[in-house]
C-alpha cells in the first residue's frame, strides 16, 4: 500500500478538525472537531503501522498499541470537556465559545 | 525486544508512583468517611503520602543504580530522579499552601487532593518515561486533572471560562503533538526515544519529517505555555483556586519542560539544526512578548502568569542551543534549565503563597490590595519582595543564580560558533531589565503607599510555614548555589531503549 493515501486521508481529516474548533462557536460542536482530530492521529497510526512492519517487522504492533491509548485518553479528555461545558451551561445559560470573554489581556 | 523481556518491571523503580498513587485513593476513600470541618484532615494524609514518596526517591538516589521497568519505556535515572525529588517537594509547598484555602471553600475536598496527586503521578512518569506512548500518557495525566481544577470553583463563571479556554488549548495542541508523533513514526517505526534518534541520524531530511517534529514540539509548546500558544495562561490563572494556579505555573510547566528535556534532548537531537532556530524566535518572543504585557497588568494573578510566560521563554533558551553531536555543549544547555527549573519552583510557589494569604482578606486580588502591606504583614510582604526580588535575577538571590546559568550556556554556545548564542543572551538580559521594573512597581506598593485596610495578613500555620521555607530557600539556595548546579551535572538522561 502507498503510504500517500492514508497520509493524505490524514492530513485532510485533522485539517478539517483545526478548521473546526477555530471556527465553531458552539462548545459542543468544537469539541466534535477535537474528535475529528484525533481519528486523524489515529488513522495515520494504524496505516503507518501497516506499513512500517512490511518494511522493517514490528512485532509489538507500536502503532496500533499507540493508536488504542490514543483512542482511550481521547474519550477521557473530551468527557472531561463535555464536564466542563455543562458548568458553562448552568451559569450561563449557552454554551457559545465566544461569548466567553470576561477575561482579556 | 521479546514479550517476556518487556513485560519485566522492577518494582522499586516505581516505588514513589506507587506510594503516591495509593495515597491519592486513600484521600478519595477517606474523604469518603470524614464529615464538616474533618474532611481537612484528608491534607495531612496527603502530605504523609508525598513525604513517603519523597524518601523512597532519596532512597532509589541512595542505591544509585539506573533501574528500568516495561522493558525500559520507565527508567529510574538520576535525571528522572532528580526531576521527582523536585516534582515531590512541589506537591508539598502546593498541599501546605492548599490546606487553609480549600478547608475554607469546604467543598470537593477530597477530590481536589486526588487530583492534585494523580497529576503529580503524571510529573513523576514524565521524567522516566523513554517511549513516546508513555510520554503522552504521562502528559495527559498531568492535563487532564488540570482542566478539572482549574474549573473547580464551579459557581465562578471565570474559572468555567479558563478551564473552557485551558481545555480547548490543551486538546488542540494534545492532538496536534500526537500528529506529529504520528508522522515521526512513519519514518522510524518505532516509538522508543533512543530507536527515534537511531532512526533519524542518518534519514533524508524530507518537509514532512521536520513538520512532524514541529507539530510534537508545538504539543510541549502548550504546556509550557510558550508565546503563540500562552493565550491560557493568563485567564485559567485567574479563574482558577490560587493554589491550582501555583501549581499549573510551577508544577505542570515543570513537567512540560522534563518532557520537552528528553524529547529535543534525546529524539530530535539528530535534527536540531533544523528546529532549534524555530526554539530560538520562540524563547526571544516568549520571554518578551510575556514581560511587556505583564506590565500593564493590574491584577496580581495576571501579573504572575505574564511573569511565568516570560520565565518560560527563558528556559527556552538553551533548547534552542542544542546541536547534532555536540554533547558537552548540549549536558551543559541541559543543567542549565534543570538549575532554572529548581530555582523558578522556589520563588514561583513563593509568590503564590502569599498571594494565597493576601487573598484570605482580598478576594480581588488587585494590586490595590497590596498598597501599605509593609505596614500591615511586615513578614509576608518581605516575603513577597524577596520573592519579586529573586524573580526578577537579584543576586544574591537563587534567581540571579539561574539566570547566570542560562546566560552562561548561551554564551557558551556562542564561543562555540554559533552566532546566535550571543544574540540570545542579549535578549535574556534585556528581559530581565524589563522584568525588575514591574516586580519593583508591587514591591513598591507593598512598601511605599499608605495602607487602605490596616489590619494584617493572617496566613495561619500550614501557609505561613511554607512562605517562611520558601523564603529561607531563596536566600540559601543562592547562597549555596553550587550545591543546585552539582545536582543539575548529576542528572544525565540514560536514554534507555
Amino acid at each position: 500500500m502507498a503510504a500517500i493515501y492514508p497520509l493524505t486521508f490524514a492530513a485532510l481529516l485533522f485539517s478539517v478538525g483545526v478548521y473546526g474548533v477555530l471556527s465553531r462557536r458552539n462548545a459542543v460542536l468544537v469539541l466534535m472537531s477535537v474528535e475529528l482530530m484525533i481519528a486523524a492521529v489515529v488513522v495515520n497510526l494504524v496505516a503507518m503501522n501497516e506499513i512500517v512492519a512490511t518494511q522493517m517487522g514490528d512485532p509489538l504492533l507500536t502503532g496500533q498499541a499507540f493508536a488504542l491509548f490514543v483512542l482511550g485518553i481521547g474519550a477521557a479528555e473530551v468527557g472531561v470537556g463535555l464536564a466542563i461545558v455543562l458548568l458553562l451551561y448552568r451559569n450561563r445559560a449557552n454554551v457559545n465559545v465566544d461569548d466567553a470573554e470576561l477575561m482579556k489581556y | 525486544m521479546d514479550a517476556a523481556e518487556a513485560t519485566q518491571i522492577d518494582w522499586f523503580a516505581l516505588a514513589p508512583e506507587l506510594a503516591v498513587l495509593a495515597t491519592a485513593l486513600l484521600v478519595l476513600l477517606v474523604e469518603l468517611f470524614l464529615y464538616g470541618q474533618r474532611k481537612r484532615f484528608v491534607n495531612p494524609l496527603a502530605v504523609v503520602g508525598v513525604l513517603v514518596a519523597l524518601g523512597l526517591v532519596v532512597a532509589l538516589a541512595v542505591d544509585g543504580s539506573d533501574r528500568a521497568a516495561f522493558g525500559e519505556m520507565f527508567v529510574a535515572d538520576s535525571y528522572a530522579l532528580a526531576f521527582k525529588g523536585l516534582f515531590l517537594s512541589v506537591a508539598l509547598f502546593v498541599l501546605l499552601i492548599s490546606y487553609r484555602y480549600f478547608a475554607e471553600i469546604r467543598t470537593f475536598q477530597g477530590e481536589y487532593y486526588f487530583l492534585i496527586l494523580s497529576a503529580f503521578i503524571g510529573m513523576m512518569l514524565m521524567p522516566s518515561a523513554r517511549d513516546f506512548v508513555m510520554l503522552f500518557v504521562a502528559l495527559e495525566l498531568v492535563s487532564i486533572p488540570g482542566f478539572i481544577m482549574a474549573g473547580l470553583r464551579k459557581f465562578d463563571p471565570r474559572s468555567n471560562e479558563g478551564a473552557m479556554k485551558f481545555l480547548i488549548i490543551g486538546i488542540l495542541s494534545a492532538s496536534t503533538l500526537l500528529f506529529g508523533l504520528s508522522i515521526v513514526y512513519a519514518f522510524t517505526g518505532t516509538t522508543s526515544l533512543a530507536g527515534t534518534a537511531a532512526a533519524l541520524t542518518d534519514v533524508t531530511r524530507e518537509p514532512l519529517l521536520l513538520v512532524g517534529t514541529l507539530f510534537v514540539l508545538v504539543g510541549f509548546g502548550f504546556k509550557v505555555s510558550a508565546v503563540p500558544f500562552h493565550f491560557w495562561a493568563p485567564d485559567t490563572y485567574e479563574g482558577a483556586p490560587i493554589p491550582v494556579a501555583a501549581f499549573l505555573s510551577v508544577a505542570s510547566k515543570a513537567a512540560g519542560f522534563a518532557g520537552l528535556l528528553q524529547v529535543s534532548f534525546v529524539a530530535f537531537e539528530p535534527l536540531s539544526d533544523a528546529w532549534a532556530p524555530v526554539v530560538a524566535v520562540i524563547a526571544v518572543l516568549t520571554m518578551t512578548l510575556g514581560n511587556v504585557t505583564a506590565l500593564a497588568q493590574r491584577n496580581v494573578v495576571r501579573l504572575l502568569a505574564y511573569s511565568s510566560v516570560a520565565h518560560a521563554g527563558y528556559m527556552l533558551v538553551p533548547f534552542a542551543l542544542v546541536r547534532p553531536g555536540e554533547a558537552a555543549l548540549n549536558s551543559s544547555a541541559l543543567s542549565a534549565v534543570l538549575v532554572y527549573l529548581f530555582a523558578y519552583a522556589v520563588m514561583n510557589i513563593g509568590a503564590f503563597a502569599v498571594v494565597t494569604a493576601v487573598a484570605r482578606r482580598h478576594p480581588g486580588r488587585h494590586l490595590d490590595d497590596y498598597a501599605g502591606l509593609g505596614q500591615r504583614s511586615p513578614g509576608m510582604a518581605g516575603s513577597l519582595t524577596l520573592f519579586l526580588l529573586s524573580l526578577g535575577g537579584t543576586p544574591p538571590l537563587v534567581g540571579f543564580f539561574a539566570k547566570v546559568a542560562i546566560f552562561a550556556a548561551a554564551v557558551e554556545a556562542g564561543q562555540a560558533d554559533q552566532a546566535g548564542g550571543y544574540v540570545l543572551a542579549v535578549a535574556v538580559v534585556v528581559n530581565t531589565v524589563i522584568s525588575v521594573s514591574y516586580y519593583l512597581r508591587v514591591a513598591g506598593r507593598m512598601w511605599m503607599s499608605e495602607p487602605t485596610d490596616t489590619a494584617p495578613v493572617q496566613p495561619g500555620y500550614a501557609l505561613g510555614f511554607a512562605v517562611g521555607g520558601l523564603a529561607v530557600l531563596t536566600v540559601g539556595l543562592g547562597v549555596l548555589a553550587p550545591l543546585v548546579t552539582h545536582v543539575a551535572d548529576q542528572a544525565v538522561i540514560a536514554a534507555g531503549g
